[in-house]
């Protein structure tokens, strides 16, 4: 087992599967000579060259359509965006373009290709770029989307998202590159589509993803202290979703607080939320609280901006709603 | 002419009653039938109809206080009538007026104090909660009502804990119907310090009843262990069948009364000079109506099937927990039951309820090593049941054969063709 930050974990990811099969290439802004934005792609272009590692203009909408493209045609890319917030432009291709192919050809072309980049606020970056825009590309059938949040489940799920046929969006937050974790040594992966229980515990259970995993994680501890025992699930995939994890977990605690730091309307959280109460609906001894980032655009100020966003109290506040301990 | 009101005896065994609400005030025109007020009895809150009429001039017993059988509760008479020679009267004879009364000074009876605050606010609360009955809706968490239909709690016995009083997991969790819910009430003032109840009507008749059975009949007790395999093998390939399942306790009644059938000597009562063996058999099934034992009777049990006894007594034990039974629904059972299985309790024995010369007294089923006819050792589940019977109607001999017959009815249930 190594310690390693996640940035390094996804490398590890890129350069095993680059090795692995020579159709793998990665393209995207500063990704070759700059070593990456956040410098996931270190070294790469030394070991793999320009025909593998390509720098792109500053024209998303463009080099996306390219990556969907050479996906069509056979090969494997992988593209970086910079952040999420720049990679509105190139939704058409994702949403029009990668996302039916295999579906409008009759199941004669496929697209294997993933968008990585992270997304979700990060710090003193304003409306524009502090977006969590998970919920625009859950939102789409035909496209796969992970949201690892520790350098074991974001190296194994890189590694997925490359080998899968389909097209896969892969959410990853700034503010997280450098987290660590262990990692193992030897070749592994973790399967796009499945949950994992991040805490075991039997009287609440947390549903969250990417970023949020760490407060969701905190608040458990601190709520082990008032004598509530929090699991914490962490979805991991979120399309396809694991609904089964999740079930089995509020079965046994009968409460749910989801965590989620995109916008409340329509979100993986507020979905997420809807499937429990449809679905244990008998086994809830309370509502199903949502905690999430506040329905307005990001302040600047940076006490508002920490303000709209969820934090280890507003899950303690939620947790101790649903437990009837306020 | 101004007349009185007086209290008047609304179930044969009441000798007293207390005022839960005026359903007419001072001033108010009154015809026969019309409901004066509500008036709790030793063993159910109900409704007072009048016989008389005119105008209700002067309310004498204020809502929550109480008065024996017989005692002046209003004055009734033509509209603008002079009551003050017909007050002083009522005063002299040294029963409660209502204006500058509620010192609570002149007792109505020793031993029979006016409720304590806490205790009258409780009334109101449960008579709250009886009448607003359908149009109240009852908060509780999805897992609290399914927790409650799995246990048979009904939701309106439980307090809710939840906001707004929502009843949530916790709440059914502890909820118990018997004495642990007495327990927290019990233990509320300072350790240490001693608590003078007040004794309700439906108290008082508990105690006089039972010390005389148990004083005037001679109890003995005979007890036995019962395999209930197939009554549970029975219940669950008939509840598969059932929109409604059918509880445990039917199931027993249904067997008793079939054994009462074939040994009639049971199902009789001690009357002084005589016996009387019951031509019918209505069994009592005691049950804790939260402020105290109340036993609602399924009638004519040996010509009812499980199906048929079960609703009924689902019917009666809801009544029970509302305070609504009528005096014919719990008085005169030929045979009483008690079961405190659900309380955990393994075996026991119980006082005879009268008329009745026995009762049964079932214990929890629990899994208990069994020796079969081979002498091998087997888990089986297994009940204790005990029956109390009064010698003065029923011998050793009956006794047993009584109970053998429902040990091997309930063992082997195909003998109830027999």
């Amino acid at each position: 087992m190594a310690d390693i930050a996640i940035r390094d974990a996804l490398r590890q990811a890129l350069e095993e599967e680059m090795n692995r099969d020579e159709r793998v290439f990665i393209m995207g802004e500063e990704v070759g000579e700059y070593n990456g934005a956040y410098k996931v792609t270190r070294g790469l272009l030394d070991t793999f060259g320009p025909r593998r590692v390509l720098d792109t203009p500053i024209a998303e909408l463009g080099f996306t359509g390219l990556g969907v493209g050479a996906a069509i045609a056979g090969l494997r890319p992988v593209v970086e965006w910079m952040t999420f917030n720049f990679a509105l432009l190139a939704l058409d291709q994702v949403i029009n373009n990668a996302a039916k192919m295999r579906h409008m050809s009759g199941g004669q072309l496929s697209c294997p290709i993933v968008f990585r980049g992270p997304n979700g606020p990060a710090e003193f970056l304003s409306s524009q770029h502090s977006q969590a825009l998970q919920s625009l590309l859950v939102h789409v059938p035909g496209l796969k989307v992970v949201a690892p949040a520790t350098p074991y489940d974001a190296k194994g799920l890189l590694k997925s998202a490359i080998r899968d046929d389909n097209p896969v969006v892969m959410l990853e937050s700034e503010m997280a590159y450098a987290w660590t974790g262990d990692v193992p040594e030897g070749e592994y992966l973790v399967p796009i589509g499945k949950a994992d229980v991040k805490r075991e515990g039997k009287d609440v259970t947390l549903i969250v993803h990417s970023k949020p995993l760490r407060l969701a994680l905190e608040a458990a501890e601190q709520l082990a202290a008032m004598d509530i025992d929090a699991e914490v699930v962490d979805l991991r995939s979120l399309r396809p979703l694991d609904e089964e994890t999740i079930y089995r977990s509020v079965r046994k605690t009968n409460r749910a607080v989801v965590i989620d730091e995109a916008w409340p309307m329509a979100s993986v959280g507020s979905h997420v939320a809807w499937l429990i109460s449809h679905n244990c609906f008998d086994e809830l001894d309370a509502q199903v609280e949502l905690v999430c980032s506040e329905d307005v655009p990001m302040p600047y100020n940076h006490t508002l901006e920490l303000a709209v966003q969820p934090s280890v109290e507003k899950v303690i506040r939620a947790v101790r709603k649903v437990c009837y301990t306020e | 002419m101004a007349e009185r009101i007086l209290m008047t005896a609304l179930s044969p065994t009441m000798e007293e009653g207390s005022i839960v609400s005026w359903k007419k005030s001072e001033g108010d025109a009154v015809a026969s039938g019309d409901i004066l007020c509500e008036v709790e009895t030793d063993k159910a809150t109900m409704d007072y109809e009048s016989t008389q009429e005119g105008v209700l001039l002067r309310i004498v017993l204020p809502e929550g206080r109480s008065a024996t059988v017989g005692q002046t509760i209003g004055i009734i008479g033509d509209q603008g009538e002079d009551v003050n020679g017909l007050l002083a009267e009522v005063e002299a004879e040294g029963e409660r007026v209502a204006p500058g009364a509620d010192t609570g000074e002149t007792s109505v009876s020793a031993g029979h104090e006016a409720p304590t605050p806490a205790a009258r606010s409780a009334e109101a609360d449960s008579g709250g909660r009886a009448e607003s009955g359908a149009a109240h809706i009852i908060k509780a968490s999805p897992l609290a009502r399914k927790l409650a239909q799995q246990k048979n709690i009904d939701l309106a016995s439980i307090k809710g804990s939840g906001p707004d009083g929502r009843i949530v997991k916790r709440d059914v969790e502890q909820f118990s119907p018997g004495p642990a819910t007495a327990a927290p009430t019990a233990v509320a003032g300072p350790a240490g310090q001693d608590r003078t109840i007040a004794v309700s009507g439906r108290r008082a008749v508990i105690a006089r009843r039972l010390s005389q059975s148990k004083f005037e009949a001679p109890h003995y007790y005979v007890r036995d262990s019962v395999n209930v395999e197939a009554v549970i093998a029975a219940r669950s390939m008939l509840n598969k069948q059932l929109p409604q399942k059918v509880g445990f306790n039917a199931f027993i009644i249904k067997f008793v009364a079939e054994a009462l059938k074939r040994h009639p000597g049971i199902n009789a009562s001690w009357q002084e000079n005589t016996i009387v063996q019951f031509g019918r058999i209505d069994i009592g099934l005691a049950v804790d109506a939260g402020n105290g034992l109340i036993t609602p009777i399924v009638r004519n049990c040996g010509n009812r099937g499980v199906v048929d006894i079960d609703a009924e007594l689902k019917r009666l034990i809801d009544k029970a927990q509302l305070n609504a039974l009528t005096p014919e629904e719990y008085t005169g059972a030929t045979f009483t039951i008690s079961n405190l299985g659900s309380f955990g309790v393994e075996e026991f024995t119980a006082i005879i309820n009268p008329p009745g010369a026995a009762i049964l007294a079932v214990g929890e089923t629990r899994p208990t090593p069994v020796a079969d006819h081979n002498g091998e050792l087997a888990v089986r589940p297994v009940m204790k049941i005990t029956l109390s019977s009064d010698h003065r109607v029923i011998d050793g001999a009956a006794a047993a054969g009584f109970m053998h017959e429902l040990k091997l009815m309930m063992e082997n249930p195909a003998r109830v063709l027999y």
